[in-house]
């Protein structure tokens, strides 16, 4: 198997007493957009943060282009090669846009003047202006644009298209797959499944400090199904159900079944169920995450 | 040449662009040795993600209907308009089928998922021939 570009293995993090990460297991492979998901305060920030180099492991191990975070060199040489947008998105206020950019480029060798220009005048961005007078959404894109421009091997974005109005958000998106073709990795976390549905080709969700799933979006799509059972008369339920049944719902005479794995073999014991008719459905995204936060 | 795909649909995204980009084909909308944007191209435009759009497209490859030429992009194959002739002929045949159904009173919604489901029990090895309506 290839290398993850992230890989944690058993992270653990504890703030007085609270555990946040419980044994993480991550791996975001090459070239990838991973889609970080979970609910507030499930880890996904404490993660983010443990890969900067931010906060310091108290169990397991995490590493980055096979780098453990936890080396000090390491964690200078991972960060020159790693693209960043935390949470606060905080900026140095005195400066304005153009200042800001000027003093951020010579940091980064590979800094890419074309992606600059690029993003000045897509998110319209007003260079004289100062970062404190910027909006919520201007700080965000001005982030974004010190982030992209880099020429980073990975990105890591911590709710990206937060703030940011709809046009905006598809311009970020749009660049994030453009960028992907050239070769980058994107780990992002966000609340908008439908813009992870859409950009995504690998995700995991956290929730309570561990991933409960993870993989490649399509495989999970294609794993996944609902099946929904009517009966003639009365509905029938067997004594145990085929592994792979997540969640069973009764409605009158239905009986609605998620599914994770198994369909086939679910849907032949829904179907030899007396009286039993069974249709099978796609699941979308938005029910594989409710369905895991809600149950675990 | 218009792609719109529906992410929430719980359709994988590369399959719902593979069966546009046959769809296509089937209208002559693409013919043999017309060129697909390329990966890059496409993925902006559909706001996608590129692996997703090169899965479709080696897919597509595969079943023959693409020819992926290193450094050059993605063509339409010669053999993909005798599938299409194919489709044409089908299209026939579905056409009356629903014709049949309808004169027997089903609706668009009951039609679709008539054929969904029949589609479903196929691609589940446990299809017994009779129509369950």
């Amino acid at each position: 198997m290839i290398d993850g570009v992230i890989e944690t293995t058993q992270l653990c993090k504890t703030f007085k007493g609270h555990a946040a990460l419980r044994g993480l297991n991550l791996r975001v492979p090459e070239g990838s957009i991973f889609g970080f998901l979970g609910r507030n305060g499930a880890g996904k920030t404490t993660t983010i943060k443990l890969l900067m180099g931010l906060l310091h492991a108290d169990g397991g191990s995490a590493r980055v282009f096979g780098t453990p975070v936890t080396v000090a060199d390491g964690a200078i040489e991972i960060r020159r090669r790693i693209g960043f947008v935390s949470e606060d998105k905080e900026l140095y206020p005195y400066m304005t846009v153009g200042q800001v950019i000027r003093f951020t480029r010579p940091f980064f060798p590979k800094w890419r003047k074309d992606l600059e220009r690029r993003y000045l005048e897509m998110f319209e961005l007003p260079q004289t202006r100062k970062v404190a007078d910027l909006s919520k959404g201007m700080r965000s894109k001005l982030m974004l644009l010190l982030t992209m421009s880099r020429g980073a091997e990975l990105l890591i974005l911590d709710e990206p298209t937060d703030g940011l109005d709809p046009a905006a958000t598809e311009d970020v998106l749009r660049e994030l797959a453009g960028i992907t073709a050239e070769g980058t990795t994107v780990f992002f976390s966000s609340h908008q499944l439908a813009e992870v549905e859409l950009i995504a080709d690998h995700i995991g969700i956290i929730d309570r400090g561990k991933l409960i799933v993870s993989g490649a979006l399509d495989d999970l799509k294609a794993r996944y199904q609902r099946l929904q059972v009517v009966f003639a008369d009365a509905v029938h339920s067997p004594a145990q159900w085929v592994e792979g049944v997540e969640h069973v719902r009764q409605d009158g005479r239905m009986l609605s079944i998620l599914a994770s794995r198994n369909v086939d073999e679910i849907a032949d014991q829904a179907r030899s169920l007396p009286g039993s008719s069974v249709e099978r459905y796609p699941v979308t995204l938005k029910e594989i995450f409710l369905e895991h936060v809600r149950s675990n | 040449m218009i792609f719109r795909l529906s992410p929430s649909s719980g359709v994988p995204l590369y399959f719902q662009l593979m069966e546009q980009i046959k769809h296509a084909v089937e209208i002559s909308a693409l013919r043999a040795g017309d060129q697909l944007p390329t990966i890059r191209k496409m993925a902006e435009d559909l706001v996608m993600n590129p692996n997703t759009v090169l899965r479709a497209y080696r897919e597509l490859e595969h079943q023959g209907i693409v020819e992926l030429k290193h450094g050059s992009g993605a063509f339409i194959r010669e053999t993909a308009d005798g599938r299409a002739r194919v489709m044409r002929k089908a299209q026939g045949i579905v056409e009356s089928a629903i014709e049949r159904l309808a004169s027997l009173g089903l609706t668009e919604d009951e039609i679709r998922r008539a054929f969904d489901n029949e589609l479903a029990q196929l691609s589940a090895g446990k299809h017994a021939g009779k129509a369950k309506l």
